[in-house]
């Protein structure tokens, strides 16, 4: 039993990349071990920005013995087959035996394989796992004929101690490896998984990204709370960094009070995205004026010229953004409204002030569908929404566009509303963003995202496949979220229409698109497709809020014991009238003439259906779903009794026809609630 | 000592690590190294990579080592000389080795060791940046260097010109002077910079002597002046004019149109006339330039009788 340990030395293998990579390595190593038959214990896997690493114990010096059966011809098989198979498997007849199946006597024979040195197939199983190991991006270098995510350096390949040799492209593999990159010289022999450790701990690499983790985590909560201020808490940045370094050392750096008065979006942006510090906050949850910067090594002034260079560079970048900040405001976002005649918004749509233009009148519109908004307030939102894309502080921080207007907004007087309105109307962004909530948010947002489906589906620039350039499957998620979630009660027909007139082109297929989106967005919400197609089907609905409802009150009443039954009653009507229908030749929609109605049982269910239908509709009319369903289950038991005791294909012929005429309003009673024939169950 | 114009910091003038020497030493370390000195590309680049000495020569199948000092212009980095790191005209050294060295890494850092950036006192980092132009049709893998949390140079080996690949793969390496200089320097201010290494009252200048009017003045005709309809048209002339060329066999005059085309749409890019689709549009145009000049000039170098490359 003996232990394997394997480490890839390479350049800095892209932080996001390495947990997946050590999983995979692992998963991979471990099948190759199962694929030959080697047993293995405590497999185990660590990645750093320059390391690959896998360890395994308890692995045999052989593969085991395998004893294999192989079914040969029948004994009666003329000969050449039979000396066909010995030769192919390099044995004797008198190596085999004879056994009795069902279908004849068989010759058998059992191949015993001996086991090899697991030294001569571990290479194998090493560099066939290596190959597949699937990066995200991969790269030649050299003249070589291979990929890897960076170019490796060496390969340190140990079996029971002793170097298991092999090449991986241009690679040998060899018994040394290499410690931290400035803090550590030379080439460091090893012998085994627990030397390699310590070596490399004493070489200033730790191998482990949970220790390294956890080491940072303290470490900058130590010295936050050291200035009486906590960490930001920020765990995608935490494992960001982890894989930035082979030796964290966790330092503290001041900002500038110059940068203080900053919008944070605006420093939290510069520190985290692009400097990859932790922020700290202040006891009332402000950001603080400090930061804080893992590097990856310990310098000879224990890291005093290494903070000193990060507050400049931070400095430098903050500078920057104050630059902005200041001169940015010396025109209010109004003036800025102009200079965007001279951004195009599409080639046949027009520039960003036509779409701003139409986004005011759009916006106007849905305050009369948006309680809390006021007309002028949507106009004026709309007006000033996309004004900071000329400002410098969006050029330098795109992702901060209307988060920028905002404050801007603000500083310029316009009121709360406004503002927070230009923040908010680029989202959601997606089906895990924030949706707006406040009224004029909500008006504006909807009004860019229509006025951009409806011009592109204008001029046919409709998404398809996976293509959607424009961001349209979006937009039109954005549009239904938007909706759904505010409660809004809007004729999505009549606003579409609006917004073609303002473009003078028709939008065809928007609506049904949006249907589309609808049904993924239910789905994904868990919803029964089948459910949203039934209420679909009854077309012409874009009131999305009133159709979800619809859809809810559906789904409720069939998981009741009544709503099951109702179903299977809507089924067996429309089954028995479609067989007769079809067989007939004609459609049964005619009068049920009441006096040939012989049984009492058929008698109760044509009363309870004149008393249920305009229930139904009275409920339908005023969105009572849940009455609907209600009306709905009362008939249960005489649908039942109908069904029990009635025989519809009544040997009378004119009572057969006023039965199926009474069927087929059963049919109709259920018609303008949902299509049940969709339902599936 | 000097005294500059701009912020009145004082500043000691030292021929060791003043700005010229920085790219005089980088000159005689990569040459040292086996590279060939060339001099800037005559023409407006906003990048050392679109030197032909780079572009072409990633896909020519040979041994290629070369550095050189390239001005870059950037129209929309333009600040008026208000900003103490950025401007629309600044300085990159370029490396570029290939097929790349094995230990490339360990050669770059020693480049940085001669420049006075020394490993054991700053925390240097290889953070991962992929680099892409989408205009040359150009792209590669590696980082972007980091001294205590600052980019000091980009670091890359190419995968693709062109569209095409790159066989050996060469490795280039980007400095940005200026801030390396900023940070040899210990200088807040880029225009505080000490150029020569001269003391003031002996004539000796700093950055801002040289170029803070420059910048004040392209700054203001990148953002202001610039005649929006001439540079539309002057792109479409530069556009044909490449294809004219292309049609006559000539890839290299050719790729000087594409270089046109490229500062052309950068300064309409600053003038802030180019939406996000029609940035699309004039990206894909000059990506068309540059791939029709890489693939003639592929053809060029194929050998007749093996039909391969070399």
């Amino acid at each position: 039993m003996a232990e394997l340990l394997l480490e890839i030395l390479s350049e800095e293998i892209p932080a996001r990349m390495q947990a997946r990579a050590c999983n995979d390595l692992k998963r991979l190593m471990c099948d190759g071990l199962k694929a030959a038959g080697l047993e293995f214990s405590n497999a185990r896997s660590f990645v750093t920005p320059r390391r690959l690493i896998f360890v395994a114990d308890g692995i045999p010096q052989r593969t085991p013995d395998i004893a294999e059966e192989r079914k040969g011809p029948s004994t009666s098989a003329p000969d050449k087959a039979i000396q066909g198979f010995l030769g192919s498997i390099g044995m004797t007849l008198e190596q085999c035996e004879k056994r009795q199946l069902p279908k004849g006597e068989f010759y058998f024979v059992v191949i015993n394989k001996s086991g090899v040195d697991a030294a001569s197939v571990l290479p194998g199983i090493i560099t066939t796992a290596l190959a597949a190991l699937p990066w995200p991006k991969s790269m030649r270098w050299a003249g070589y004929d291979m990929r890897w995510v960076r170019p490796i350096n060496s390969i340190l390949c140990l079996f029971g101690g002793s170097v298991l040799e092999f090449d991986f492209g241009p690679v040998s593999s060899g018994m040394q490896t290499r410690g931290h990159r400035f803090l550590s010289t030379g080439t460091i022999p090893v012998s085994g998984f627990d030397d390699y450790k310590t070596k490399l701990n004493t070489a200033n690499v730790m191998i482990d990204p949970a220790e390294r983790r956890e080491l940072i985590a303290t470490g900058a909560a130590k010295l936050a709370a050291s200035e009486g201020l906590s960490l930001k808490d920020d765990r995608g940045l935490l494992d960001e960094v982890t894989g930035l370094v082979e030796w964290p050392v966790v330092l503290m750096g001041k900002i500038d009070d110059d940068f203080m008065d900053l919008p944070p979006e605006v420093l939290s942006t510069s520190m985290r995205a692009h400097q990859k510090y932790f922020s700290c906050l202040n006891g009332d949850g402000a950001l603080a004026n400090r930061f804080i910067v893992v590097a990856n090594t310990e310098t000879v002034d224990g890291g005093k010229q290494v903070v000193a260079g990060n507050e400049r560079v931070l400095s430098a970048r903050l500078a920057d953004a104050r630059f902005f900040w200041d001169t940015d405001r010396t025109i209010p976002l109004a003036e800025r409204v102009g200079a965007l005649a001279d951004r195009v918004f599409h080639a046949k749509l027009g520039t960003l002030a036509d779409k701003i233009e139409r986004i005011a009148s759009l916006a106007e519109e849905l305050t009369k569908y948006v309680q809390g908004s006021t007309p002028e307030n949507a106009r004026r939102a709309a007006h000033l929404a996309k004004a900071d894309l000329s400002t410098g502080m969006v050029a330098e921080f795109p992702d901060l566009q209307g988060v920028i207007g905002r404050y801007y907004a603000l500083a310029d007087g316009e009121n709360d509303g406004v503002a927070h309105a230009i923040a908010d109307h680029y989202s959601p962004l997606g089906p895990g963003d924030v949706c707006p909530d406040k009224p004029l948010s909500v008006c504006v947002a909807l009004a860019d995202k229509i006025d951009t489906l409806v011009g592109f589906f204008g001029i046919d620039e409709k998404p398809t496949g996976s293509k959607d350039p424009f961001a349209l499957r979006r937009a039109a998620l954005g549009v239904i979220r938007l909706i759904i979630e505010n409660k809004l009660r809007l004729p999505l027909g009549l606003v579409i229409a609006f917004a073609e007139d303002l473009y003078g082109r028709k939008a065809d297929g928007l609506m049904d698109f949006i249907a589309e989106r609808l049904k993924v967005h239910l789905r994904e919400r868990g919803v029964r497709h089948d459910l949203i197609d039934a209420v679909f089907a009854l077309g012409g609905e874009d009131d999305l809020v009133r159709l979800l409802a619809r859809v809810d009150s559906l789904g409720v009443f069939l998981k009741s014991e009544d709503g099951a039954n109702m179903l299977n009653a809507y089924k067996r009507a429309s089954n028995i009238l479609r067989i007769e229908e079809k067989k007939d030749g004609v459609a049964y929609d005619g009068h049920v003439d009441a006096g040939a109605l012989e049984q009492d049982e058929e008698k109760a269910l044509m009363a309870h259906l004149q008393t249920i239908t305009p229930e139904i509709l009275s409920a339908l009319d005023t969105e009572n779903f849940a009455n609907v369903m209600g009306c709905l289950a009362t008939a249960r038991p005489v649908v039942d009794d109908f069904f029990d005791h009635v025989t519809v294909n009544s040997e009378d012929l004119d009572l057969r026809t006023n039965r199926l005429n009474l069927l087929a309003s059963v049919r109709r009673t259920f018609d303008p609630i949902a299509d049940f024939s969709k339902i599936e169950g | 000592m000097a005294q500059t114009a701009t912020t009145g910091a004082v500043i000691t003038a030292d021929k060791k690590t003043c700005f010229q020497s920085l790219f005089l030493g980088l000159q005689t370390f990569w040459a040292e190294r086996g590279c060939v000195i060339l001099q800037p590309y005559d023409s407006e680049v906003g990048a050392g990579t679109f030197h032909p000495a780079t572009t072409l020569a990633a896909l020519w199948p040979e041994i290629w080592n070369v550095a050189y000092v390239q001005p870059s212009r950037r129209p929309t980095d333009g600040r008026y000389g208000k900003n103490p790191n950025r401007l629309q005209h600044y300085y990159q050294f370029q490396v570029l080795m290939k097929p790349s060295p094995d230990d490339i890494q360990d050669m770059y850092l020693d480049s940085l060791r001669q420049i006075g950036i020394d490993p054991d006192r700053h925390d240097i980092r290889f953070v991962e940046d992929d680099w892409e132009s989408p205009t040359l049709g150009a792209w590669g893998l590696g980082w972007e260097v980091w001294c205590d949390g600052m980019e000091v140079s980009q670091f890359t080996y190419f995968q693709q010109v062109g569209g095409m690949d790159c066989s050996p793969v060469p490795v280039e390496i980007t400095y940005g002077l200026e801030r390396l200089a900023m940070y040899v320097q210990g200088v807040e201010n880029v225009y505080d910079l000490d150029w020569d290494g001269v003391p003031k009252d002996r004539g000796g200048k700093t950055y801002g002597d040289i170029f803070l009017e420059n910048e004040q003045q392209q700054s203001a005709y990148n953002f202001e002046i610039a005649d929006t309809d001439m540079l539309v048209r002057h792109f479409a002339e530069a556009e044909k004019e490449c294809g004219a060329i292309l049609s006559a066999g000539k890839p290299l005059p050719a790729y000087d149109q594409c270089l046109k085309a490229s500062h052309l749409f950068n300064l309409l890019d600053a003038r802030g006339v180019i939406s996000v689709t029609e940035r699309a549009s004039y990206i894909g145009r000059v990506r068309a330039l540059s791939k029709a000049v890489c693939e003639m000039w592929v053809d060029s170098h194929k050998t007749p009788d093996t039909g391969g490359q070399g």
